[in-house]
């Protein structure tokens, strides 16, 4: 538990100071060890390869885009454009996940795509975090969300050597078994109580607002670092409040056709049977500001371009983004991220 | 004489109880626990010159930051940044109490605030004690504190007078005391050396002229000078006088 191991200990002062006597002192080593890096290319290679065997078109969409991302647990990094056709200036944002134009190209009818590249993320640093990572996304039309966990099993298992079947638990059968609570029926005062029973310090003092704060709470200081240890594990069928962008399944207890990979206690991926309906998604982007009204948080504009990709119509497919900076850490057996990127924030 | 950042500490107590009964006083405007020869000055009922205490948010919290939880002064030791991908962001704490020494751990929302603990390390010139406080002094500006033995700890055990250590303050009130690494003392009890052993495996039990027992090679004698290690308490060598 730490973030100096990161690298990015290297507070801006130092660096400041540093620079002030002589570049010469300045730490510009890597933070991970180049066998490390090498690992890391040989695993991009075999994801490359993996897509490519299948038939799933390696795309790139744009970092910079005039978008930005409504969640409200998602703070975009900004950007500014000046030259030809914006003589004032033109601000971009950089993209949290390049699922916004990975959709507008689903809906012009490209068929199953994948993307390598970098996403950025405002306000995360630490151990298993750096705000600048590598994602690894791809659509698949035609699957639902099981075909989808059986195509991340297979990429998964073969990039790390893996044998024998992951686990698949649903999000309320997790917390029954882990905490003994229903977490779609459970009061915010019962989940409160629950991270007390757990040993949670100040449990009554901690401002969460509303269950899902505290679902999360319980699910990455007492269930999350066991999880997926030995063998990965998928976590399926989410409360429909922690839909995002995933369809809802109706029923008697509607949930959200979303699911999450954990390996060795690290949230590894994110995948959706993507939501299509457009008029459903512009509900979203209102929910998402009214919470960030509610938050305090600055107000983020819909993305207009997907809402008029979705009204001509997104393809039935499911989606996921996958950490591959956390899949080298598994595949390596290391701490922190630090360890497999050559540069982290501290040394960028 | 609420408001005075000493009225939340332990040491508040004790010390006006001494500051009565011997005339010393806590003057507000330096800042500093001095001994006075005139009348108990009653600088600090009627103070308009409140603290100002700092906050960190979670984004400034890193190791070793000093922030006050429960009152108490404590250090952060260990921090990790937990969030799923969508999800709420916590920064779990580890941190020392500087009181007790005892580490807990604490999870905060992200931007969440703790007030800092006004604590500093100083360097103190250890003067003597009176069996119930230790004096020492800033070589600098020849103030003296007064640090109750409680903060002293294993520290009484090396100290003998004139040693340099590290007197850190809490609201300027001394919280813990560090003596050197190394001192040099007088072995004043120890069984007689054995003839030609100088092997040091084994060794005996010596007492320094501090009272401290330590252990040291056969061949140590009585009335020699030795050196020893504060942070293990293991002897280190003999120290030519």
């Amino acid at each position: 538990m730490s973030t100096t191991d990161t690298g990015d200990d290297q507070s801006d002062e130092s660096v400041t100071d540093s620079r002030s006597v002589t570049d010469a002192f300045l730490d510009w080593r890597p933070g991970a060890p180049l066998s490390n890096l090498r690992a890391r290319a040989a695993l991009l290679a075999r994801i490359r390869g993996f897509f490519a065997a299948r038939g799933v078109l390696e795309v790139e969409t744009p970092t910079l885009s005039a978008s930005a991302v409504t969640d409200p647990h998602l703070c975009s990094l900004q950007s500014r454009y000046t030259g030809p056709g914006f003589p004032a200036g033109y601000t971009l944002y950089l993209q949290t996940s390049p699922e916004f134009a990975m959709k507008r190209l689903l809906a012009a009818g490209s068929g199953p795509i994948y993307q390598l590249g970098k996403a950025y993320r405002d306000g995360e640093t630490g151990r298993l975090h750096n705000p600048e990572f590598t994602l690894l996304e791809w659509y698949r039309p035609g699957f639902d969300l099981s075909a989808m966990m059986d195509e991340v099993e297979t990429l998964a298992a073969q990039v790390l050597g893996l044998t024998g079947r992951f686990e698949r638990v649903s999000y309320r059968e997790l917390f029954r078994r882990r905490l003994g609570i229903d977490p779609f029926e459970t009061s915010v005062d019962a989940l409160r109580d629950c991270a007390r029973r757990h040993g949670l310090s100040r449990s009554a003092e901690l401002p969460l607002t509303g269950p899902d704060a505290w679902l999360d709470l319980l699910l990455t200081h007492f269930i999350e670092p066991g999880l997926g240890v030995g063998t990965p594990c998928f976590v399926h069928d989410y409360p429909p409040s922690q839909a995002a962008l995933a369809r809802i399944r109706s029923g008697p207890c509607p949930v959200a056709e979303r699911f999450e990979l954990y390996i060795d206690g690290m949230e590894i991926a994110n995948g959706y049977h993507e939501l299509g309906d457009p008029e459903e998604q512009r509900i979203r982007f209102e929910r998402d500001r009214e919470r960030r009204r509610l938050d305090g948080l600055p107000d983020v504009m819909p993305d207009g371009r997907l809402l008029a990709a979705l009204a001509h119509g997104l393809p039935d497919c499911a989606g996921v983004a996958l950490g591959v900076d956390r899949l080298v850490m598994a595949a390596l057996g290391t701490k922190s991220i630090g360890e497999v990127v050559a540069f982290t924030l501290g040394r960028a | 004489m609420t408001g005075s950042p000493l009225a939340r500490g332990w040491l508040y107590s004790e010390a006006t109880e001494f500051a009565h009964r011997s005339g010393a006083c806590y003057c507000r405007g330096f800042r500093r626990w001095v001994v006075s020869d005139g009348p108990r000055a009653d600088t600090h009922s009627n103070n308009n010159q409140e603290d100002i205490m700092a906050v960190y948010s979670t984004n400034e919290f890193k190791n070793g930051l000093k922030i006050m939880v429960d009152n108490d002064p404590c250090s952060i030791v260990d921090l990790d940044f937990v969030k799923p991908g969508k999800g709420q962001a916590f920064t779990r704490v580890k941190y020392r109490n500087l009181k007790t020494g005892r580490v807990n751990e604490r999870t905060y929302k992200s931007g969440e605030t703790l007030e800092s603990a006004d604590v500093m390390d100083t360097e103190m010139q250890y003067l003597y004690n009176d069996g119930e406080f230790w004096h020492f002094m800033l070589p600098e500006t020849f103030e003296q504190y007064m640090v109750p033995m409680v903060a002293l700890g294993d520290a009484t055990q090396w100290l003998k007078g004139q040693e340099t250590c590290i007197i850190t303050l809490w609201n300027d009130a001394p919280l813990a005391v560090t003596p050197p690494n190394f001192v040099e003392l007088v072995i004043t009890e120890t069984d007689p050396g054995v003839r030609g052993d100088t092997s040091g495996g084994g060794g005996k039990p010596a007492t320094l002229e501090t009272g401290a027992v330590v252990r040291v090679p056969l061949f140590v004698n009585q009335g020699e000078t030795i050196k020893v290690d504060t942070r293990t308490g293991e002897y280190v060598s003999r120290v030519k006088t």
